[in-house]
């Protein structure tokens, strides 16, 4: 990796280091286009399609008991799932850089696995493991317990499919900046709990927050692995995107668009956090001693 | 330590880092990852395996290559390849502009780039269709011009673009910051023109991050399933994916077919991914060796 020495600004560069005029123009225009067609149309589609009908009707689609208790579903799913996956991420990142055992790139590895798995393949092997015709079915059954076509089936496909993101941003940068610090700490007599909150937490705060953010727009957006699970029981296993779904094949697309429209406000501040954050992880990984090594 | 002078910075760096004597926490932190790992992970993707090895061989086959499935690889894999490759190209683009032009709103650009991530796949399917639909804004231009956007492979291919936007352009866009312009300097200064510069000296230095942003791209595409629904139309044969295959599988309480089309499927992936892997690697390694 190279250092950045010197020009790095293209207004004050010699002429010869930038491309003709015409070339910029026609490849600034190439590019602007693209995000235009592919990001900004839909984005704007939402909401003039939210708003179409006015915004009487906007607000009596959100307010439907349906949509109600989609929008609680949502918010109880990603409040089990994310936290559980912030422990994981915490505890995973900890043994994998703080500790050198057989295995380790194999544990690394699976855990990027869920992001190559289609959602829908999630979802199914839920279906297998605990549907009526698996190994757990009759069990379950018998006990009256039901997790497909039930909240805690939406719940285990939504942990799958949130998985890696906590672990995946902590990983190298607790790689990177080694244990120098809480070593120092528990020479200095400290328990491994004080250590991991006075020394660790303060570390990672801003790529644990990062990942957060990740992990939680996904929790609350995903819908190929619920929709596998959820069975789509109104006002009952249905989440918010399985809501939208719902609306839209229904023809209802003022109402499809303006529940849609609350996802996109999700989207539009995970973006906003996201980008306040991120100044702040590089700020952090640009302090990190160890990083000053590297040429 | 007194042969640290003589071994390269790297390696006495990672010698360091991995030698931490006396912390705690090993047997709590690796025994909740490795089962937290297996409980969501491991054993939930083995069933898929112990279902299809109760399938005789015979059935297995039949289901796999029957013409409906084949025809869903075969349309996974090329939209999802097609889409990869557009967003290589335009993704560079977007990189480039991005770190080395100006213009004004810049920043908000830089910051919907990430959109795909954020935004739920199946509001950006409503939203897709809406636009390229025959009657939508954009669907009534392409539909002038004689092409068909909406309700077809070329949907697909959009919708798997929206999807697999952000990842060339992630991956490239540091690269690009970090090259040292001195290099830059240094080809002009010999002569070259802009062109040659970049082709020369440049691009080899980007591709392994648009290698990397491809694979991801192509992968995330393979799998996709929520914003793909509403804008493919959904034809068997014609406009099917795979993951919509297997949800109609599951839909028909036919959970064998739905595991073996979904295993041979993960398998395709799979290998097509770690065959990706191995050339970025060589690709990489013959970079740094030359």
């Amino acid at each position: 990796m190279t250092v950045i020495s010197g020009i790095k600004n293209t207004k004050t560069a010699p002429v010869i280091l930038t491309e003709p005029r015409l070339v910029r123009w026609i490849l600034t225009g190439v590019a602007l286009g693209y995000l235009l067609l592919f990001l900004i149309a839909p984005l704007t589609m939402v909401f003039l399609s939210a708003f179409r009908s006015g915004l009487q009707v906007y607000f009596a689609a959100i307010m439907t008991p349906e949509a109600l208790a989609a929008i609680k579903l949502t918010l109880f799913v990603a409040v089990i799932a994310v936290p559980l996956n912030i422990l994981f991420g915490l505890s995973a990142s900890w043994a994998i850089t703080r500790f050198e055992f057989p295995g380790k790139q194999w544990i690394t590895t699976l855990i990027d696995l869920p992001f190559s798995v289609s959602p829908v393949i999630a979802g199914l092997v839920f279906v297998l493991l605990f549907g009526a015709q698996s190994y757990f079915g009759p069990w379950l059954l018998f006990h009256n317990i039901s997790v497909i076509f039930a909240v805690p089936g939406i719940v285990l496909a939504t942990l799958f499919i949130t998985f890696p993101f906590v672990a995946r941003e902590l990983i190298p940068l607790m790689e990177s900046q080694g244990s120098e610090e809480e070593q120092a700490a528990m020479t200095l007599g400290a328990g491994g709990w004080q250590t991991f909150f006075r020394i660790t937490l303060p570390n990672i705060k801003w790529s644990l927050l990062y990942g957060i953010i990740l992990c939680n727009a996904r929790a609350m957006g995903e819908f190929g692995a619920v929709s596998v699970v959820s069975g789509h029981i109104r006002g009952q296993t249905n989440t918010i995107p399985l809501h939208v779904e719902i609306l839209y094949n229904e023809y209802n697309f003022s109402a499809a668009f303006a529940v849609a429209s609350l996802l996109t406000l999700l989207a539009l501040i995970t973006l906003i956090l996201k980008s306040l954050v991120e100044g702040r992880t590089r700020k952090q990984l640009a302090t990190t001693p160890e990083d000053k090594h590297e040429y | 330590m007194e042969r640290s002078g003589a071994l390269p910075d790297r390696l006495v760096r990672g010698f360091r880092v991995r030698k931490s004597h006396g912390m705690p926490g090993f047997g709590l932190t690796l025994g909740f990852t490795v089962c937290y790992l297996s409980l969501i992970v491991l054993i939930p993707l083995s069933m898929l395996f112990f279902r299809v090895a109760e399938l005789t061989p015979q059935v297995f086959w039949d289901i796999i290559t029957d013409p409906r499935t084949v025809a869903a690889y075969r349309l996974s894999l090329s939209t999802a390849f097609i889409a990869a490759m557009f967003n290589t190209v335009l993704g560079l683009i977007v990189a480039w502009v991005l770190v080395r032009y100006e213009f004004p709103g810049k920043r908000i650009f830089d910051g919907l780039i990430d959109l795909p991530f954020a935004l739920p796949t199946a509001v950006a399917g409503i939203a897709l269709t809406a636009l390229y639909a025959p009657t939508g804004m954009l669907g009534r231009i392409f539909a002038l011009a004689g092409i068909r956007t909406a309700y077809s492979p070329v949907g697909i291919i959009i919708a798997l673009t929206f999807i697999g936007l952000p990842f060339v352009v992630r991956m490239v866009q540091p690269v690009l910051e970090e090259t040292d312009i001195g290099v830059e300097e240094a080809a002009a200064s010999l002569g070259a023109n802009r062109w040659l510069t970049f082709r020369r000296v440049l691009f080899p230095e980007i591709v392994p991050a648009l290698l990397m942003g491809f694979t991801l791209a192509f992968a995330r595409g393979l799998g996709e399933y929520g914003s793909v629904i509403f804008i493919a139309g959904n034809m068997p044969l014609r406009t099917e994916i795979t993951p919509l295959l297997i949800m109609i599988k599951l839909e028909q309480y036919d959970y064998a077919g739905a595991s073996a089309i979904a295993l041979v499927f993960l398998v395709i992936s799979f290998t097509l991914l770690l065959l990706i892997n191995w050339l970025e690697r060589k690709q990489s390694g013959s970079l740094s060796a030359g």
